[in-house]
């Protein structure tokens, strides 16, 4: 695992309680794991902890919906 | 000169139909041409807008004039290479898109109901996407701006009324390309389905619903007068015609769309299978509710995390919701039951989000099964209809009105 990967999955730890490392694939709005409030969490998290910055407009759901899209987009924005 | 109501009567869709074919073979042969589009879309856009209707007409060019400039100079401003992207400036581009549609909206509560000149059939549908290409060139999403693509994109005629919602990146990327023979023609079976379906919900069952026994069950909950079993009748026949009459006009704007080549979203999805109030407005009216959350509520819980205006994330998740669903209250109309209705709908989420972390943290005290799934659907249903005859201004009337 890389370290964008558990800084990720850390960040989702941190905001849902739930330990998603091993459902990478689980789709977490229909899950009821992240919800709009989880979502803008997560982008202030991937600012604050990887100077990311995706504004609210690039926030598609479906292409944010499970762990795996997450880290794949996190890494393509890096 | 003819006027329709967009998919009113038989004769819209017979002049539709025969216009679409030459659009439809083209497509079918891998040829999009913007020029015929543009001639049609001029068309229906008279018949809608023109005729008896064309002071409506006038308020509608005057409007898109005016818009476009506002997002053009917003587009200038942010494209210039030192662009100061100061927020006054985005805000201030904000309050001037949405002025006429506030100027329309509050005109009918302070002139005893009067409508106001500068309105048009569509306005709020217009503003929503006015104001959504605003906000996504702050952010610099939308990098580039066409005043022509714009134009086509808000006069799109299959949506132009009462939507769905699309979003202008999306719509560019279809109206700019041609679906391949096999994606066209799964596009043509859909949306021919998606427009009998609609003849289904709004001809046949809006009818039975709205126009035959609506008048009955609202006359007897009015010689009532009070909590009655009318009333209770009132409330599932107004929700039942409210969903069909809406979701079947979505279905023609969706399949028009879609013989058109565009992929238009869908604005429901079964909505009275909803487990909870989230739920729900992921099902219903989405575009509309949708466009609230990226560009209302997500913005807002943003801004209000960001400059930590509340300690608890909880706190400022319920604060957002209610404001939320107030101002979507506040857009249906400046009446006490639209606004009423904001309110219950801001509410429901509060509790239901409530709900939720009580049901995460006792998960394993707490059944789950399809009795208990069954019973969330109904109750859930039950908070809705109850929140359409609100919305219904039924209660007013019964209520309030002077009674003959």
């Amino acid at each position: 695992m890389n370290e964008t990967q558990s800084t990720v999955l850390s960040i989702l730890q941190d905001l849902t309680g739930e330990d998603v490392s091993s459902n990478m694939d689980t789709n977490l709005f229909d899950e009821g794991i992240l919800d709009s409030m989880g979502s803008v969490q997560l982008l202030l998290e991937l600012q604050n902890q990887l100077g990311i910055e995706v504004p609210v407009s690039e926030f598609e759901r479906s292409e944010w919906d499970t762990p795996a899209k997450i880290v794949a987009k996190v890494e393509s924005m890096q | 000169m003819m006027s329709f109501d967009p998919y009113g009567n038989p004769t819209y869709f017979i002049l539709l139909f025969v216009a679409l074919l030459p659009l439809m073979i083209g497509l079918l042969y891998g040829r999009r041409s913007h020029i015929y589009e543009s001639v049609i879309s001029f068309v229906f856009l008279m018949l809608t807008f023109g005729g008896i209707k064309w002071h409506t007409g006038i308020a509608l060019i005057i409007y898109l004039i005016y818009q476009i400039t506002l997002v053009w100079l917003y587009s200038r401003y942010r494209q210039r290479p030192d662009t100061p992207n100061k927020g006054w400036i985005f805000v201030v581009s904000v309050i001037l898109a949405i002025i006429p549609l506030a100027v329309v909206k509050i005109t009918p509560a302070v002139h005893h109901g009067a409508s106001s000149i500068i309105g048009f059939l569509g306005i709020s549908y217009l503003t929503f996407k006015v104001v959504q290409t605003i906000m996504e060139t702050r952010d610099g999403t939308i990098k580039e701006f066409h005043p022509i693509l714009f134009g086509q994109f808000l006069l799109f005629f299959p949506t132009i009324s009462s939507g769905p919602i699309d979003r202008y990146r999306r719509f560019i990327k279809d109206y700019d390309s041609v679906p391949t023979r096999t994606k066209y023609l799964e596009l043509v079976e859909k949306g021919v389905r998606y427009i009998f379906l609609g003849f289904f919900y709004k001809f046949i069952l809006a009818y039975i619903f709205g126009t035959v026994m609506l008048p009955t069950v609202e006359h007897a909950a009015l010689q009532a007068h009070g909590l009655s079993w009318a009333l209770l009748g009132v409330m599932y026949t107004y929700s039942m015609d409210l969903f069909f009459d809406f979701a079947g006009y979505s279905l023609f704007a969706v399949g028009v769309s879609y013989l058109m080549g565009i992929e238009t979203p869908m604005n429901f999805n079964q909505p009275f299978k909803a487990k909870n109030i989230k739920d729900f407005w992921n099902r219903w009216h989405m575009t509309l509710s949708f466009w609230f959350r990226d560009f209302i509520y997500m913005r807002l819980v943003f801004f209000m995390m960001k400059h930590k205006v509340f300690k608890s994330r909880i706190t400022t998740a319920n604060v957002c919701y209610v404001i939320n669903m107030l101002i979507m209250g506040f857009w249906h109309g400046e009446t006490w039951y639209y606004i009423a209705y904001g309110l219950f709908h801001g509410l429901a989420m509060v509790v239901n989000d409530a709900w939720l972390r009580y049901k995460k943290k006792h998960q394993a005290q707490i059944p789950h099964n399809k009795f208990t799934e069954g019973f969330a659907i109904f109750l859930t249903f039950n908070v809705v209809c109850l929140s359409f005859l609100l919305f219904s201004g039924f209660l007013d009337t019964m209520f309030f009105a002077a009674r003959p």
